[in-house]
C-alpha cells in the first residue's frame, strides 16, 4: 500500500493540519518510507490473535453519579485565545 | 391490518422506508464522563469541568446510574444488554466537540437488537425492530446569532449523557414513524431513562428515509437531522419522500447525504459543508476499560422493571374493562395512567376514563399544559365525579364546574354550593313547576298530544330554564312523561 | 561541606533532617546553578519567589515537627505534567501560554509529601522523540558532552535528565511511552524507571499515547528513585486505567538479595544495531548478576523485531486523537487572520506544532482511516497481543529480564534527526516492555568509548518493581559507576 499524493492531502485535511503545495512531495516520501517499514508487520501470523485495546484486564470502574465539578466557567475560558464573557468565540460557523 | 400509506407520482406507486435514530439523554445529574451537573438552562459554561472542556490531560471517568439507565432501557426494548462493551473515540472537528473526538459506541454497543410495538390505531399492532441502544457523550452548543463575525462556544451540553436508540428499517409511513417515536419517547419516560422532553432537546431524531416501488431493494436513503418534535418529524419525513420520488421520476438519483429539516419553510436542505469528507476512525478509547456488566446486574434491572405502556393497557382494558382506546389513550404516558389511576379508584372506571379523555385532556390540549401542570388534580377532579354520581349536580353542569375549577380555582363542592348549581330532584316541586308549564302551553301540549312528539324535548327545556339547568333531566323525563300522556 | 547540589534524595534528606542545612538554603543553591548552567536548556522554566516561598513552608512544618516524607526536597517537573498556576506547554508552541488551574495526581502527591517544585525541565514536543531535538524551546544538551562536541540528553524526558546529570535537581519528574525515561537516563547516566502501567496516576498529565503514558522518576541512585516512586504512585479515581493494587515499600526492595532468582536473557535483543561497547556492557551485568547469587537463563521473546513498528501505529494512532483538542478554540495558539474556521483549524495546527509531532499525527491519521485501519491499527493490535504473550511466556520461567537500555550512547545534536526511521530505532530494546505495561528500569552500567553513560535495563512482571530495585541495586553497586 502506497501513500499517494491525495492520500496524504485527504489525510491532512482530516487532522486538520495544512500543508504547503511545497511539501507535499517531501512529506508524501517521507510518511512513505515509515509506511513501508511498517508493513514488515505483515510478516506476522495474527489469523487467530485478538487484538489489544488496554492493559489492564480490569473491568471499566464506574463513579457514582454525583454531582461535584464545574461551576468554575471562569477558569474554563481563562486560557481561551478568543471569548467574549464566559463564551469561547470561533470564526462564524455556517450550518 | 392497517395499509401504509403509498404515494403516488407520475410514474405510480411509490412506498416509503423508514428507520429513526433516538438521541435520548439519560437522566442523570452529572454528566457521563465528569462530574459537573446537567441541568438545562444555565449560564454559557457554567456546567463544564476541565474534564468536559476537553483540558489537557484530562480523563473521562464512566457514570453509573447512566449505565444502570441503559440497561433498563435495553429491558424495555426487549433488547440484548452485552456482558461487554466497548467505548470508541468518534473524530472529527467541530467547535461544540471540545476534544476533537466524541466518546461513543460502535462496535460494541451496551445493547443490542430488540424490537418495540407500535398502536397504529383500533388495536392495529406493528413490531419494530431495534438495532442497538449505545452510549455517548453530547456535543456543546453553538449560538450563531450574538455576534456578525463569531460564533459562540457554551460547552454546557458537553458530556451529557446520551442514549442513540437505532432502529432497523422497519417503519413504511411517516405514521408509523410518529407512532414509533411517541411509543419509544413513552417507554423511556415510564421507566424514568429520560424525560422525553423534545423541548428542551432531551429527545431528538434523526430520521433515515428512502423510497422504492413496493416489493422492490431499498433505494439511496437520506438522513433528516436532529428534529426536534413528532410533528416535524412527521412532515420531514413526507416533504422528503415526496422530494426523492420527483428526483427518481424525472430520471435523476437520489445522493446518499445529511439534510437538516426547516420547519418555518418544510422542507429539507443538503447539509453539505457538514457532511463533506467524513471519516470518524473510530477505534476504541484508550482512557477507558471494556465494560464489563455481570449477569446478576442485567437480571436485577429486569427484575426491577415497572409496568410498561403495553402491560398496562392490557391489565386497563381487562381490570376496569375499557375499551382499547380508551387504555390505549390513558397508557400513552405514565403520568396519564397515574392520574386515571387515582381518580377512578373506588368510581365507576368506565365513566372516568371516558370523562377524562373527553372533557379533562381537552381542556388541557385547549391551554396547552401538561397533566403535570393541571390546575385540577386527580383528587379535585375525583371529588367532582363523586358529585356527578350522587345526583349532586348533573353531568351538564359538571361540565361547567369543572371549567370553573380549572380557570379559577376552588373545589367542586364550594362552586357548586356557592352557585347555587345543586340539582333539583325534589319531585313535589318539580312536578307543580310542570305542571304550571303544561298549564301556560295548552298550544304545545294539544300539538304534541296530536303527534309531534319532538315537542317533549321543548318540555324538558323550559323546566331547565326554568331552573337553570340544575333540574335532574331524569326526574324531568320522568315527571313530564306522565302528566303529558295523561 | 559537601556541596548540597551533589547530593541526591536520600542525602538530601538526611541533612534536612539533621538541620545540617534549610530546604530554604538547598532550594536557593539549586535555583543558583540553574540559573549558572543555563547553556544546557534543561529548563525551560522556573519560578524562583514560588519556589522558594515553598521552601519555606516547608522548613515552618519541619521547625513544628511536622515533617512529610520528601520535606524540602527540592523536585523538577517534566513539562507535560500540569502544575496549577505554572506554564505547562508540553514543549510545543500550540501550548506556549497555557496555564492550568489544576494540578496533576502524580505532583499533587508529591507536593503533598513535602516536595518542593523547583522548575519545568525541557523535553521532546508532546514527548516525541528521543533527542530532545523537538522542543519547541530548542534542543537540550547533555552534560556529559564534550566542549568541542554538543551531545543529546535523550529524549523525551531530556530535560529532565539532564537536570539530574548535571546536578541542577536532585531528582527530575518524566514520562515514557516508549522509552522516555529509560533511554534519556542510559544517555545521561541517571537512574530511570518506567513503572507499570495503571501504576501511577495519568490524570493531569499531557496524553500523547493514553494506552503507553506512564509517569516515572529519574534519579542519581536505584534508592532515590524508590523513595520517589513510593510516593508517586497510587491508585487514583480520576484515571479509568488506574490499578487499585497496594504499593508495596520499594525502598525495603533495594536491601533485598537476589539469590536463586532467575534472570532471563532475550537473544532477540541482539541485533546488528548494536555496538560492541553496549554488548560488552550487558555482559558484564550479567556477571554481576550471577555474581550476587542469581541464574542466568535464556529467554525467548521472537516478536521483539515488530514492536518498533506497532509502536509507530498505535502510537500515533492514539497521540491523533489525543493532539486533537489543540484547534485554537479553547486554550493555547490561534493562528490570527485565516479566513473561517476551517482554516483557523489548519493553520493554527500547522504552525503550532513542530514537524516530528505533525508527521506523527498525519501517520496516526492514516492508520485510522477508513479502508486502512484493518491493515495498519487492528493488526498492531495483534501484534501487540503476541508481544504481551511472549513476555507472558517468558515470566513464567523467570523473575525478570536483562536487557541493553539502548543500542548505543548519546549521539551528537543533528546526527540523527534528519532520518526518522533511524531516530526511532533508539526505542528499540525499550519499546516492547511500554507496549506490554510492564515496569523496566535503565540504571548506568558503564560508559561508552566517547566516555559517555550506558545503561542497562531491567524489565519485571507487571507490578512488580520490587524486584527491578533489588536486582537494579545489585547493578548499581557493581558498576559503581561514576557520575559527572
Ligand atoms: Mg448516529
Ligand atoms: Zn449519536
Amino acid at each position: 500500500m502506497s501513500l499517494d499524493k491525495s492520500t496524504l492531502e485527504r489525510v491532512a485535511y482530516l487532522a486538520r493540519i495544512k500543508i504547503e503545495d511545497s511539501e507535499i512531495e517531501n512529506i508524501t516520501a517521507e510518511l512513505n518510507n515509515i509506511m513501508k517499514w511498517i508493513e514488515e508487520l505483515n510478516e506476522v501470523d495474527v489469523e487467530n490473535t485478538k487484538p489489544m485495546t488496554g492493559v489492564s484486564n480490569e473491568s471499566l470502574r464506574e463513579r457514582k453519579d454525583e454531582v461535584n465539578d464545574g461551576g468554575y466557567s471562569d477558569k474554563i475560558v481563562s486560557n481561551a485565545p478568543e471569548k467574549i464573557d464566559n463564551s469561547f468565540t470561533v470564526p462564524k460557523v455556517i450550518e | 391490518m392497517r395499509e401504509a400509506i403509498k404515494l403516488k407520482g407520475e410514474t405510480g406507486t411509490w412506498e416509503m422506508v423508514i428507520g429513526l435514530e433516538i438521541h435520548a439523554q439519560v437522566n442523570c445529574k452529572s454528566k457521563l464522563f465528569s462530574g459537573s451537573a446537567t441541568d438545562f438552562g444555565a449560564s454559557p459554561n457554567s456546567q463544564v469541568s476541565f474534564v468536559d472542556a476537553a483540558m489537557p490531560g484530562m480523563l473521562p471517568v464512566i457514570n453509573n446510574e447512566a449505565v444502570n439507565q441503559a440497561i433498563k432501557t435495553g429491558h424495555a426494548l426487549n433488547a440484548k444488554i452485552n456482558n461487554t462493551s466497548i467505548f470508541d473515540r468518534k473524530n472529527y472537528f467541530y467547535p461544540d466537540l471540545p476534544q476533537g473526538y466524541q466518546i461513543s459506541q460502535f462496535k460494541s454497543p451496551i445493547v443490542g437488537e430488540g424490537w418495540i410495538n407500535i398502536d397504529l390505531g383500533k388495536g392495529d399492532i406493528k413490531k419494530i425492530g431495534i438495532e442497538r441502544l449505545h452510549l455517548e457523550q453530547d456535543a456543546g452548543k453553538l449560538m450563531h446569532d450574538q455576534h456578525p463575525r463569531l460564533s459562540f462556544v457554551d460547552l454546557n451540553r458537553s458530556g451529557i449523557p446520551l442514549m442513540e436508540i437505532v432502529s432497523k428499517p422497519d417503519m413504511r409511513d411517516w405514521e408509523e414513524a410518529g407512532a414509533y417515536l411517541r411509543k419509544l419517547r413513552s417507554i423511556v419516560r415510564y421507566i424514568g431513562s429520560c424525560d422525553g422532553n423534545m423541548d428542551q432537546g432531551s429527545l431528538r431524531c434523526d430520521a433515515n428515509i428512502s423510497v422504492r416501488r413496493p416489493g422492490e431493494e431499498f433505494g439511496t436513503r437520506c438522513e433528516l437531522k436532529n428534529i426536534n418534535s413528532v410533528k416535524f418529524m412527521m412532515k420531514a419525513v413526507e416533504y422528503e419522500a415526496y422530494r426523492q420520488i420527483e428526483i427518481i421520476e424525472n430520471g435523476g438519483v437520489v445522493k446518499q447525504e445529511t439534510r437538516l429539516y426547516d420547519p418555518s419553510k418544510n422542507e429539507t436542505r443538503s447539509m453539505r459543508s457538514k457532511e463533506e469528507a467524513h471519516d470518524y476512525r473510530y477505534f476504541p478509547d484508550p482512557d477507558l476499560l471494556p465494560l464489563n456488566i455481570s449477569n446478576e446486574r442485567i437480571e436485577k434491572y429486569k427484575n426491577e422493571l415497572p409496568e410498561l405502556p403495553d402491560q398496562k393497557r392490557e391489565r386497563f382494558q381487562q381490570d376496569y374493562g375499557l375499551s382499547f382506546y380508551d387504555a390505549d389513550v390513558l397508557t400513552a404516558d405514565k403520568s396519564y395512567a397515574d392520574f386515571f389511576e387515582i381518580v377512578s379508584e373506588e368510581r365507576d372506571a368506565k365513566f372516568v376514563a371516558n370523562w377524562i379523555i373527553t372533557n379533562f385532556f381537552a381542556m388541557l390540549n385547549e391551554v396547552e399544559k401538561s397533566i403535570e401542570e393541571s390546575p385540577v388534580n386527580a383528587m379535585q377532579l375525583g371529588e367532582l365525579f363523586d358529585l356527578i354520581q350522587d345526583g349532586t349536580i348533573s353531568g351538564r353542569t359538571a361540565k361547567d364546574v369543572f371549567e370553573e375549577m380549572f380557570t379559577k380555582g376552588g373545589s367542586a363542592k364550594d362552586i357548586v354550593e356557592s352557585k347555587g348549581l345543586k340539582q333539583i330532584s325534589n319531585t313535589d316541586e318539580l312536578e307543580s313547576m310542570a305542571k304550571k308549564i303544561i298549564e301556560d302551553n295548552s298550544e304545545q301540549v294539544s300539538k304534541y298530544k296530536n303527534g309531534n312528539e319532538k315537542l317533549f324535548g321543548w318540555f324538558v327545556g323550559q323546566m331547565m330554564k326554568n331552573t337553570g339547568g340544575t333540574a335532574n333531566p331524569k326526574v324531568v323525563n320522568e315527571i313530564l312523561k306522565t302528566l303529558l300522556n295523561e | 561541606m559537601t556541596e548540597i547540589t551533589n547530593l541526591g534524595v536520600t542525602e538530601t534528606l538526611e541533612g534536612l533532617n539533621k538541620k545540617e542545612f534549610s530546604s530554604e538554603e538547598v532550594t536557593k543553591e539549586y535555583l543558583e546553578i540553574i540559573k549558572n548552567e543555563k547553556d544546557l536548556n534543561a529548563y525551560i522554566h522556573y519560578n524562583a519567589e514560588k519556589s522558594l516561598s515553598l521552601a519555606k513552608l516547608s522548613d515552618e512544618r519541619r521547625a513544628k515537627n511536622k515533617a512529610l516524607p520528601l520535606e524540602g526536597l527540592p523536585i523538577a517537573v517534566k513539562d507535560i505534567f500540569c502544575v496549577e498556576g505554572e506554564r505547562t506547554s508540553a514543549c510545543s508552541k500550540i501550548l506556549e501560554n497555557f496555564i492550568p488551574s489544576y494540578e496533576s495526581t502524580v505532583t499533587s502527591k508529591l507536593w503533598q509529601a513535602g516536595g518542593v517544585y523547583i522548575g519545568k525541565t525541557s523535553m521532546d514536543e508532546f514527548a516525541m522523540g528521543s533527542s530532545n531535538e523537538t522542543s519547541y524551546f530548542g534542543s537540550v544538551i547533555n552534560p556529559w558532552s564534550k566542549s568541542e562536541e554538543k551531545l543529546v540528553p535523550g529524549g523525551s524526558s531530556g530535560g529532565s535528565a539532564s537536570a539530574v546529570a548535571a546536578r541542577l535537581a536532585p531528582i527530575a519528574l518524566g514520562t515514557d511511552t516508549g522509552g522516555s525515561i529509560r533511554q534519556p537516563a542510559s544517555f545521561c547516566g541517571t537512574v530511570g524507571i518506567k513503572p507499570t502501567y495503571g501504576r501511577c496516576s495519568r490524570w493531569g498529565i499531557i496524553a500523547f499515547a493514553s494506552s503507553l503514558d506512564q509517569a516515572g522518576p529519574l534519579t542519581r541512585s536505584v534508592a532515590d528513585s524508590a523513595l520517589i516512586l513510593q510516593n508517586m504512585a497510587g491508585f487514583d479515581n480520576l484515571d479509568s486505567t488506574s490499578v487499585n493494587i497496594k504499593v508495596p515499600n520499594f525502598l525495603d526492595s533495594c536491601s533485598k538479595s537476589i539469590k536463586g532468582m532467575k534472570i532471563g536473557i532475550p537473544k532477540e535483543y541482539k541485533i546488528n544495531e548494536l555496538s560492541p561497547e553496549v554488548e560488552k556492557i550487558w555482559d558484564e551485568g550479567i556477571k554481576w548478576i550471577q555474581d550476587a547469587g542469581a541464574e542466568i537463563i535464556d529467554v525467548k521473546l521472537p516478536h521483539t523485531k515488530y514492536a518498533l513498528p506497532t509502536y509507530y501505529i498505535v502510537a500515533p494512532a492514539e497521540a491523533s486523537a489525543n493532539l486533537a483538542r489543540y484547534d485554537g478554540v479553547k486554550y493555547g495558539f490561534r493562528k490570527e487572520d485565516t479566513q473561517g474556521l476551517e482554516e483557523m483549524y489548519s493553520q493554527t495546527r500547522a504552525e503550532g506544532f513542530g514537524k516530528e509531532v505533525k508527521r506523527r499525527i498525519l501517520i496516526g491519521t492514516y492508520v485510522l482511516s477508513a479502508g486502512y485501519y484493518d491493515a495498519y491499527y487492528l493488526r498492531a493490535q495483534k501484534v501487540r497481543t503476541k508481544i504481551v504473550e511472549d513476555f507472558n511466556s517468558a515470566f513464567s520461567n523467570c523473575d525478570a529480564i536483562l536487557t541493553p537500555t539502548a543500542p548505543s550512547g548519546a549521539f551528537k545534536i543533528g546526527e540523527k534527526n534528519i532520518d526518522p526511521i533511524t531516530m526511532y530505532m533508539n526505542d528499540i530494546f525499550t519499546v516492547p516492555a511500554s507496549l506490554a505495561g510492564l515496569p523496566a528500569m535503565s540504571i548506568p552500567a558503564g560508559l561508552d568509548s566517547n566516555r559517555c553513560p550506558l545503561g542497562l535495563q531491567l524489565i519485571g512482571k507487571g507490578f512488580d518493581e520490587e524486584t527491578l530495585f533489588s536486582i537494579g541495586t545489585i547493578i548499581e553497586k557493581s558498576a559503581n559507576f561514576k557520575s559527572i
